[in-house]
């Protein structure tokens, strides 16, 4: 009986020792994290994307507090989060950007043509490097899924051998476009109504022989668009997303279908 | 004297290496080897873990269980003071030096109660160890569970980027690259007997 007393009191007072230490250690030694940096931070959304250039929340949170920062640098936070920091730090809210990924290839809907057979590491960045890649169509999306993998939100899936944005899932922190070799993702604002699918800069009839939906370039969408919003240069279609009013008349006149109507589903409300 | 700390170490880093030989440790092991910095900055975090856990184990041993007859208490109390030990380490790491703080400080947690640290001090009395053995011991052990880290996180880079077949993805090719490792390490089994002996 002694000695499970002895064994019991020994224990304990060990435990009783590291605790009251522990308890002592942190309580004078205890840093203090700055008041209002920790407050911002509770503002972040937490997710570490890195698209406000700093390498987290935390950090963006204490260049913040420091006021080496401007209030609306959080992409996935949009207005709201811009504008709640911007109450907390006394400054005037600025206009924040609603962006979202997309892929501008339709090569999936095409019969497409295989330059070559790739049977290297299964990387965008690897495969781009071989002679551009296993696509004939050298502006084409490789469909490895480099921007999946950086995508901190999983909202690009591939599908038919290329990328596909959940819009509704993206931040809009634009990890994917850093990261695709081709450069075929591109940021594209929530509104937008016309968006071209392809990013060819192939002559027209180069480009057709490669895929049947690429844009060949033949200025059919610039003619018809009543706002001057579409115009093509380097043999591509482009959208000036300030002027687009979505009314849908290039994406009709089209005739390979690589510019098309694309109405985004709001991804703040859900 | 010397030669026998020698021995001591090249065993514990190389012979009974703690991850490859007795399997402790296995858990940061397959967990944080995924890239060299983490793996490094782990095995660091459990080095440096191993030798203050010994220094502060190994008198609590012979100078209050041993005297007291509560050799049984041994493993209940080590694992008590090493918590303790570790989570006071943070704390005074966060303070005095943040920048190391920033470096080893998102490992320390996750050591509080690893079973190779507390293998270590645990072995370390079962050996016989005198104090300056066990340190050097301790030591040994930590060097060689940095080295299987990093050993294995250049392994699993290579491992991410080649075409591993469905079944094999994952945890599975994983522990079948830890368990050649392994092997490979038991190549060493007759070196210090080779060299010493």
């Amino acid at each position: 009986m002694g000695e499970i007393l002895i064994g019991f009191a020994v224990v304990a007072g060990v435990g009783l020792f590291v605790g009251v230490l522990l308890a002592l250690v942190s309580h004078f030694f205890a840093v203090e994290e700055n008041v209002r940096e920790k407050e911002l931070r509770a503002m972040l959304p937490g997710i570490n994307c890195g698209a406000c250039g700093f390498k987290g929340c935390d950090d963006y949170a204490a260049a913040l507090a420091a006021g080496t920062a401007a209030p609306d640098r959080c992409v996935p936070g949009a207005s709201d989060v811009a504008t709640s920091l911007a109450d907390h730090l006394g400054v005037e809210a600025t206009a924040p950007r609603d962006m979202v990924a997309f892929v501008h290839c339709d090569r999936c809907h095409a019969p497409t043509v295989q330059a070559n057979a790739y049977e290297g590491i299964l990387s965008c960045k690897a495969a781009a490097m071989l002679y551009g890649g296993p696509e004939a169509c050298q502006f084409a999306c490789l469909g490895f899924g480099d921007c999946a993998a950086a995508c901190p939100a999983n909202a690009i899936c591939m599908r038919d051998g290329i990328a596909h944005v959940d819009t509704v899932r993206c931040l809009g922190c634009g990890l994917c476009a850093t990261n695709c070799p081709k450069h075929v993702i591109g940021m594209v604002p929530q509104a937008t109504a016309a968006i071209v699918m392809c990013n060819s800069r192939d002559k027209g009839a180069v480009a057709r022989k490669k895929c049947t939906n690429a844009c060949i370039g033949c200025k059919k969408c610039e003619k018809v668009c009543p706002n001057g919003a579409v115009s093509v240069q380097n043999e591509l279609a482009a959208v000036d997303y300030d002027k687009c009013i979505g009314c849908g008349l290039c994406a009709e006149a089209c005739p390979t279908g690589s510019l098309k109507r694309v109405i985004f589903p709001d991804a703040r409300d859900v | 004297m010397f030669k026998s700390l020698i021995v001591i170490l090249l065993s514990s880093v190389l012979i009974n290496n703690y991850v490859l030989s007795r399997f402790l440790g296995i858990c940061p092991f397959l967990g944080v080897s995924k890239k060299l910095d983490q793996a490094t900055g782990m095995g660091i975090s459990v080095t440096a873990v191993m030798l203050l856990a010994t220094a502060v184990t190994w008198p609590i041993q012979y100078l209050v269980l041993d005297r007291l007859g509560l050799g049984y208490m041994q493993t209940i109390v080590f694992i008590l003071v090493i918590a303790a030990l570790v989570q006071m380490l943070e704390v005074l790491l966060k303070r005095f030096i943040p920048a190391l703080h920033r470096g080893l400080g998102v490992y320390l947690p996750l050591i509080t109660t690893n079973c190779a640290v507390l293998g270590v001090a645990i072995n370390n009395i079962t050996d016989g160890y005198n104090f300056v053995e066990s340190m050097v011991s301790s030591l040994g052990c930590g060097l060689g569970f940095l080295f299987a880290m990093v050993l294995f996180s250049g392994i699993r880079s290579r491992i991410d980027e080649s075409r591993v077949p469905a079944p094999f993805r994952g945890v599975a090719i994983t522990l079948i690259a830890a368990s050649f490792l392994s092997l490979a390490f038991m190549g060493f089994a007759g070196l210090v007997d080779g060299l010493f002996g």
